[in-house]
């Protein structure tokens, strides 16, 4: 009787969703409110979707206690409500990076705001998720949100060209994880996390159970966009509007790793050496190929899809290792990472001369004598995601790499931190273009919202090394829940 | 002594001072001449302020002194700042060459002044963290963050072929530098502890068990050895990965010269010293023959090498890589006297190095040119530079009376006392220190005063005697009467060895042990 009553308690428990439910009814009612009156909305649109997204934020903030929803499909604990705020403040963050890019670019579409929101509130379902269901209902809504998002410019051959590669190949991802997950349901009859974990924790392994996961696993090496399953993102980046690639760059990825992370740890732990494997080949794979490959580019979008194919590598250094402390390192990768990226492309979306956006890095060039300031700051930011101390990517690779040293993954170490060396060199040459070159065209001044944002983030980065204490203990408690 | 937190003070000084530059405005006619100023006066009054350590520093003990500790990430890293007798005279090192890079960057540096002066006091600071961190992690964050103004200073007020340098100095130290890193994540692992005081001497822990934790196994140990050493052997730089140094010297401007010849190399040493000899006194005593390999290496063949170049600057870069052997050869005699020579050896190279890069700015200044055929019969219209050139040349040979001689005379003996090859093969470096730094002097001083452009060449003026005079004087002074310098260090000498001793005992002990069983 006890039983029922809880079960019926759960089912109802909406009130942990309460985010995702302003979400989803704020998202539907700006849809309106942008068909009936036309792209002249889109100004308030956008204010509208980035008050929505801030509310949900605090609400996240607020909200102390956790536990399950929707019969235990749905879960909020430490680790989900950190994942999700990190997420929302990237979303918030990219909208807001758009608002000067759709007057000056005629981009006067309300779609773009309200598609952000719905993919933010799969994003969020994902990361809440608790079973292979709503894992995979979360992760569809904000896929498609996302393919429409690349393509958004309909009227440029290089955006739907984007739009539709990513939409086949997402779509052939989403059919891989799927499957896979049909097959762990078909080996293991589970579906949600804990049950999968209890289901296969002392009985021989089965075949089919890893093929499951291995199918799984590409799933999702897809959308964080980990080597083999990268080929998608340069193109992406690149040909997607620069607002939308921001986008892109800043949540969709720490969103899918959420979820990778908590589906690993939560459903295989007890098979931990098999997937192990996986992530370690996947993560030396990502960090070399985006070490190299970057060095090649000249378009600044394409390189910072390389640099994020590098850092997803990086971060799944920490996951490899399988620890409690892997995840605490992986946690504040995501977090650090978000916060570098935001401001890069911050300065990406300040590239403007008078005859329009450019993308050369070569444009940058004597930036340090025209824009000093904007110069400082992206140095800043290419010194961080190098890694070098005492800026805040040096925690962020220092936590997941000393997880990996306690796991005894030494190699995956070594590996890494090479890598890490060939990459400083492509963060190096655009300091180099800035401040050694000779100074090409000023850039137009830069919007008010550009520099809160790149500001803020190059404060972030730079003054990291005196509230690291306190962000250490907020991730260990989120990466502590999950190993409950 | 007093409790307020002294080193914290002097390393973030000159941020602060860096701070109040940033602020002063670009635009306006005396704005450069303020931030001059400002930069000056912040040296300046880090430098006093240093002194205050030395004066207040006790001799006799051999631990840390002036120990600041805080909690910063719970568990991971602490703040932790202190020094003893080896690290405290790199401090005042370090201050006490930083107004005069200042002064020497006063006129030639006219583009970016603002950034220039920032780039700088933002080195200093992490240059006085390096020596004064005592916490593993604090310690490499202050060592890599080094790298990025000298990146800067190198690549943005360098000569022609800047760029290159700048990338091969800074990827050449961040490669070793990340090895490093690994070896402190696996040292973390190992022993649950990032204090450098509990490595060092494992024998401070309360209980014989956490004594044993503390004491890297012996098997760990060559790995971790080689991991630091990949770190140091760049920096200070040891054959056969010196190539990034002469690349580096030559392009920086003066006074990132005088910085890294005089300071930056020193790190590298001092990590042998801090963490090498301490930390893994097993591996250290293993690869002694291979250092001193690498050190007789560098000495003879980078002072042959030195005596082909055709650029003062290169030339001064290779002698820096000869006089580091001898550093080395020194440290890893380890004995008292090799030890005492590598340190003197080290203090004494950062000020003679130093000034002979200043010695060459000054010229540099007035001809914009490095090549030794452009300069010749100096000493007809420059005597007072010539006489002051001479004896940082002489002090760079080793002259008795120098401070040059004392480092090198007791790094030999040191090693003489271990390996009497490697000493006989060394002391040729001596002759041919000679050979190169006196030809140097004679075709850059001597001679007839041919050339058409040197003919209205003038002698020293007033800033450049504030620079090169007090320099020469500690230069005499401390060839003549070194023992300021070895009443600082004696104690905490003393203290390494008898810990190294030590645990060579006790690692003998353990395997006589299980022999026998």
């Amino acid at each position: 009787m006890q039983e029922t009553m809880q079960s019926v308690m759960s089912v109802q428990n909406l009130s942990l969703l309460v985010p995702e439910l302003w979400l989803s009814i704020g998202a539907m009612v700006l849809l309106m409110i942008g068909v009936f009156s036309g792209p002249k909305s889109t100004p308030h649109v956008t204010g509208l979707s980035i008050a929505l997204l801030v509310a949900a934020c605090a609400w996240l903030f607020m909200k102390e206690e956790g536990g399950l929803a929707m019969n235990g499909s749905f879960i909020l604990d430490p680790f989900a409500r950190l994942m999700k705020i990190i997420t929302l403040v990237g979303s918030t963050l990219a909208i807001a990076m758009s608002v000067n890019y759709i007057r000056r670019e005629n981009f006067e579409q309300f779609e773009f705001p309200v598609l952000v929101l719905t993919a933010t509130l799969g994003m969020m379902l994902m990361i809440s998720a608790n079973d292979l269901i709503s894992l995979y209902l979360g992760l569809e809504l904000q896929s498609l949100s996302l393919y429409v998002l690349a393509s958004i410019n309909r009227d440029s051959v290089r955006s739907t060209e984007a739009g539709l590669k990513y939409f086949v190949l997402g779509a052939l991802s989403s059919g891989m994880l799927l499957y896979g997950a049909s097959l762990i349901y078909g080996f293991t009859g589970q579906i949600g996390f804990a049950e999968i974990a209890q289901a296969i924790v002392g009985t021989d392994r089965s075949l089919g159970l890893i093929f499951g996961l291995v199918f799984l696993l590409a799933g999702f090496a897809f959308k964080i966009s980990a080597v083999p399953f990268h080929m998608w993102t340069p193109d992406v980046y690149e040909g997607a509007p620069t607002p939308v690639t921001a986008f892109f760059a800043a949540a969709p990825k720490i969103a899918a790793m959420a979820m990778l992370v908590r589906v690993v740890i939560g459903a295989f732990e007890p098979v931990t050496l098999d997937w192990q494997q996986i992530i370690v080949f996947i993560s030396i794979a990502s960090m070399v190929l985006g070490a190299f490959a970057a060095i090649g580019q000249s378009n600044i979008k394409r390189l910072m899809a390389y640099s994020s194919i590098g850092h997803m590598g990086f971060a799944l250094v920490g996951l490899a290792a399988g620890t409690q402390s892997g995840v605490n390192g992986v946690i504040i990768y995501l977090l650090i990472y978000m916060a570098m990226t935001v401001g890069t492309f911050a300065c990406i979306l300040a590239m403007r001369r008078k005859d329009g956006m450019v993308e050369e890095i070569s444009d940058l060039s004597g930036l340090a004598t025209t824009n000093p300031i904007m110069a400082l700051f992206l140095t800043i930011l290419m010194f961080s995601l190098a890694g070098i101390p005492p800026l805040a990517g040096f925690f962020a690779k220092y936590f997941v790499f000393v997880a990996a040293i306690e796991s005894g993954l030494y190699a995956l170490a070594i590996i890494g931190v090479l890598a890490s060396v060939v990459g400083a060199f492509y963060y190096l040459r655009i300091i180099k273009i800035m401040w050694f070159d000779e100074p090409a065209d000023e850039f137009v001044p830069m919007a008010i919202e550009l520099k809160v944002v790149l500001g803020a983030s190059g404060l972030f980065v730079a003054f990291y090394v005196f509230f690291a204490g306190l962000v250490s203990e907020v991730t260990a408690t989120a990466a502590a829940s999950l190993f409950l | 002594m007093s409790d307020w937190p002294i080193l914290t003070a002097i390393t973030f000084l000159p941020l602060a001072g860096a701070l109040i530059i940033m602020l002063i405005p670009t635009d306006a006619a005396v704005s450069a001449r303020n931030i001059k100023n400002v930069t000056l006066f912040t040296t300046v009054f880090t430098f006093f302020l240093s002194l205050y350590i030395w004066f207040n520093f006790d001799n006799s003990i051999s631990g840390f002194q002036f120990v600041e500790k805080h909690s910063w990430v719970e568990d991971f890293m602490e703040y932790h700042m202190g020094v003893d007798g080896i690290s405290m005279l790199f401090v005042i090192l370090t201050t006490f060459l930083m107004p005069f890079c200042i002064l020497a960057s006063w006129e030639s540096i006219q583009k970016n002044i603002k950034e220039y002066m920032i780039a700088f006091l933002v080195l200093e600071a992490f240059m006085i963290g390096v020596f004064c961190a005592l916490d593993l992690i604090l310690f490499y964050v202050f060592f890599e963050a080094g790298l990025i103004p000298m990146f800067l200073i190198i690549g943005v007020w360098g000569g022609k072929r800047r760029v290159y340098a700048s990338f091969k100095f800074f990827l050449y130290t961040l490669l070793g530098s990340v090895l490093m890193l690994l070896a402190i994540m696996a040292i973390y692992w190992q022993t649950g502890t990032t204090e450098i005081p509990l490595l060092i001497d494992p024998s401070q822990a309360t209980t014989p068990a956490a004594q044993a934790k503390l004491t890297i196994p012996a098997s760990m140990q060559p790995w971790l050895w080689l991991a630091f050493f990949a770190s140091f052997a760049v920096k200070m730089p040891m054959w056969p990965v010196h190539t990034w140094l002469p690349d580096a010297h030559v392009e920086a401007p003066t006074a990132g010269s005088v910085i890294l010849a005089g300071i930056l190399l020193k790190m590298g040493g001092y990590g042998f010293l801090r963490f090498s000899l301490p930390m893994f006194p097993l591996a250290s005593a293993d690869f002694t023959q291979f250092v001193f390999a690498l050190s007789v290496i560098a000495i003879v063949y980078t002072s042959l090498v030195a005596l082909m170049q055709e650029d003062i600057k290169k030339l001064i870069a290779y002698s820096s890589v000869a006089h580091m052997g001898y550093v080395t050869m020194g440290i890893f005699a380890l004995n008292a006297h090799g030890i005492q020579g590598g340190i003197f050896q080290m203090l004494s190279h950062g000020l003679v190095s130093g000034a002979l890069f200043l010695c060459v700015g000054v010229v540099y200044d007035r001809m914009h040119t490095r090549e030794i055929d452009a300069y010749g019969g100096l000493v007809n219209r420059m005597p007072k530079y010539a006489t002051v050139f001479l004896i940082f040349t002489l002090a760079n040979v080793g002259l008795p009376g120098t401070s040059g001689f004392v480092g090198e005379f007791l790094t030999l003996i040191g090693v003489f006392q271990v390996n009497t090859w490697v000493a006989l093969l060394a002391t040729t470096g001596v002759v041919l220190s000679a050979a190169y730094a006196l030809w140097l002097y004679r075709r850059v001083v001597f001679g007839q005063l041919e050339k058409e452009s040197l003919k209205s060449i003038l002698d020293l003026n007033t800033r450049e005697k504030i620079i090169l005079y007090p320099l020469v004087a500690l230069i005499i002074l401390f060839g003549v009467y070194p023992v300021p310098v070895f009443d600082v260090t004696n104690a905490s000498v003393d203290a390494l060895l008898t810990n190294y001793q030590s645990a060579l005992d006790a690692a003998k002990s353990v395997t006589q042990a299980s022999v026998s069983n």
